[in-house]
């Protein structure tokens, strides 16, 4: 008999539950999430990365070789975007090299994510998938996400302010919780009412002229809160409101949506796409600036090509704009306390701006 | 009427497209200047000017874009985004041209190749040769002399390394890497001294008949999807019979280059090596490193 199929993917944020949901409800095999990531996750994963590749290689690396050991035999990873596309070849060569025995399923191969590509991707690892199921869910699911997200907004605003110790982030997890029980649209759409109105009773102690600061840079560090060392954690313990813009519905969708728009709103700095999130990143610079934040944060791991490429553009864009701006590199031996201080210093001179 | 002079910086794409380039603008009877061989001068102002987590290449072509910043009325900065269908490019392609106009703010010649986009060769040609002043007829055929004689040349240099490859006797090694990596003055050139130094024959990667390249691909890595990387890809499986050993030159921190050496040094055979070159002065470590691979080399030919 052959063994019991298990299916896992790598860590992203919070989306694990929203892909678990679609996972458990599409197919028969048993979903179980990676560990949570910790510091043996990212040292796994550099043990056996390349040198100089970007660190989300490493962490999705440690990810994977973690849920094999804890019995998984069916990884997913999702691909698209610049390097991340061939992200998945390598792995399942390093993975195999190691000796692990597992299917490995690329929900993109070549450019681009198509309804068409994840279709076929998702009939290949379980045939009996029937189609409507499938549509039904997956659009279940971009709601979900979005819903999230929209939550997720609320939240970077709010939470440096909040009264009550760790009210908004137990408020968080009851909430999702809470999503992963929901039969269909209907109950989805209720839940999330139910839950944006408890967010707003939630008691928060803001002033008007609080500090505001927008995170923009590569999308994985954005996302993944470890491998930004928790930096949206230690803004809002500085009460500092936070914008971001990087989340899964804006790369869903948004994104292709919003280019043509964005390059013109930009176009004194920029006539073409740089390539990844190259472009939109110096638009979200100028839209912070124009909107009267009071910093910038530009977070992206060592070596990610399309920043780099941005960098200097940002750079002008803020010297332009006399928007002060701090850029972070997280690599896999980033040191905690050099973030800290720099962070400190950086919120230092905000301040003393602010008058 | 004055001559336009157009510059032309000797790094990156130079290597790959000068006889395309050259051709084309002597045709249209343009005067041109090219930036010298790198030297320590351009090196340390492309330092200045770049940033410092970028890679080796990019920092030498803002060496060289400094270099003719006053000396011409044009630069030649090109954006490629995709070259071929369903392909792409390292992203700082496609970042060169806002980056060099926001970094320099000087004259660029627009010269934007997109092929998802129906953006190909000719269309990019005619508008940078509109955008200059010049008539239709003329852009078209300046641009097919161009190219009649860059694949006269590509087939010369290819059908000269196939005659050294078949006569000679001596220890081969394919130095593989980005053209704009392998015969750069600071980079793959101070490998080539040490091994004409020993006397040993030099295979280029880029000089490749692309007839198999997908088919030789597949052999190493079938998603591979970045143009410059599958080129180099498909000449080490096509060589890999005739040589002695492969050298992969780098460029630190080069973002395909990470993963698409990964997959050539975990599938090739014979004895390989990869030099990640950096922008630090002394060779003494590069030179004990090839040394010591020439070494492996030759006790692997005695025994044989």
């Amino acid at each position: 008999m052959k063994p019991e199929r298990i299916i896992s993917f790598p860590h992203l944020g919070d989306y694990y539950i929203p892909i678990k949901f679609l996972l458990n409800k599409l197919t028969k095999l048993k979903v179980i999430e990676s560990p949570p990531i910790t510091k043996k996750t990212i040292e796994l994963g550099s043990k056996y990365s390349p040198d100089f590749v970007c660190v989300p290689f490493k962490y999705n690396l440690g990810n994977f070789i973690e849920t094999l050991e804890n019995g998984a035999n069916v990884l997913i990873q999702a691909g698209g975007g610049c390097r991340y596309g061939y992200y998945s070849e390598v792995q399942e060569k390093i993975l195999k090299d190691l000796g692990y025995h597992f299917e490995f399923y690329t929900l993109v191969n070549s450019n681009r994510i198509t309804p068409r590509s994840f279709y076929q991707t998702l009939k290949k690892i379980d045939p009996k998938i029937s189609t409507f199921k499938m549509i039904y869910y997956s659009f279940l699911t971009i709601l979900m996400i979005r819903y999230m997200d929209n939550i997720d907004d609320f939240i970077r605003k709010n939470i440096g302010f909040e009264t009550k110790k760790n009210s908004f982030l137990d408020l968080k997890k009851e909430m999702l919780d809470s999503y992963t029980k929901c039969k269909g649209y209907l109950s989805l759409t209720k839940r999330y009412f139910y839950y944006k109105k408890r967010f707003k009773q939630l008691e928060i102690n803001k002033p008007k002229d609080c500090l505001k600061v927008g995170i923009i840079g590569e999308l994985y560090t954005s996302m993944e809160p470890f491998s930004s060392y928790f930096l949206e954690k230690e803004l809002a313990s500085m009460n500092i409101e936070i914008k971001r813009f990087t989340n899964v519905s804006y790369l869903l969708y948004q994104k292709s949506l919003q280019r043509r728009k964005n390059l013109r709103y930009i176009e004194k700095y920029c006539k073409y796409t740089i390539g990844a999130d190259g472009m939109d990143n110096i638009y979200r610079a100028k839209y912070l600036i124009d909107q009267g934040y009071d910093g910038i944060i530009h977070i992206k791991p060592f070596g990610c090509t399309p920043e780099i490429g941005a960098i200097p553009i940002i750079r002008k864009v803020c010297q332009d704009g006399k928007m002060p701006i701090i850029y972070f590199s997280f690599d896999s031996q980033t040191s905690e306390t050099g973030i800290k201080t720099r962070l400190e210093a950086f919120y230092d001179m905000l301040q003393i701006r602010k008058g | 009427m004055n001559k336009i002079t157009i510059g032309i910086p000797k790094a990156l794409l130079y290597y790959k497209y000068k006889d395309l380039w050259i051709s084309f603008f002597e045709n249209l009877g343009c005067e041109i200047i090219i930036s010298p061989n790198t030297n320590k001068q351009i090196l340390e102002d492309g330092i200045k000017f770049s940033m410092d987590e970028s890679c080796l290449a990019m920092k030498i072509y803002m060496g060289h874009v400094y270099y003719l910043i006053d000396k011409c009325d044009y630069i030649l900065v090109p954006r490629l985004k995709c070259i071929k269908k369903h392909e792409k490019l390292c992203t700082n392609f496609s970042a060169l041209y806002d980056l060099i106009h926001n970094v320099f703010d000087k004259n660029l010649i627009h010269y934007n190749l997109d092929v998802d986009k129906k953006e190909d060769e000719l269309y990019a040609f005619t508008t940078m040769g509109l955008s200059l002043g010049f008539s239709y007829r003329k852009i078209i055929s300046a641009y097919k002399e161009a190219k009649e004689k860059e694949k006269l040349l590509n087939e010369r240099r290819i059908s000269k390394q196939k005659s050294l490859i078949a006569s000679s006797n001596k220890i081969k090694i394919l130095l593989a890497g980005h053209p704009y990596n392998l015969y750069d003055e600071y980079i793959g050139k101070q490998i080539e001294r040490i091994l004409e130094k020993s006397n040993i024959d030099i295979i280029y990667s880029d000089n490749y008949d692309q007839k198999y390249l997908e088919t030789e691909v597949k052999q190493i890595a079938p998603h591979n999807y970045w143009t410059y990387n599958k080129e180099i890809i498909a000449s080490i499986v096509h060589y890999q019979d005739v040589v002695d050993g492969i050298i992969l030159v780098t460029s630190f921190p080069c973002g395909p280059d990470s993963l698409s050496n990964e997959m050539i040094l975990r599938s090739v055979k014979i004895p390989i090596t990869n030099l990640v070159m950096d922008e630090a002065d002394a060779n003494t470590g590069l030179l004990t490193r090839v040394e010591s691979f020439i070494d492996i080399l030759e006790e692997r030919r005695k025994q044989k």
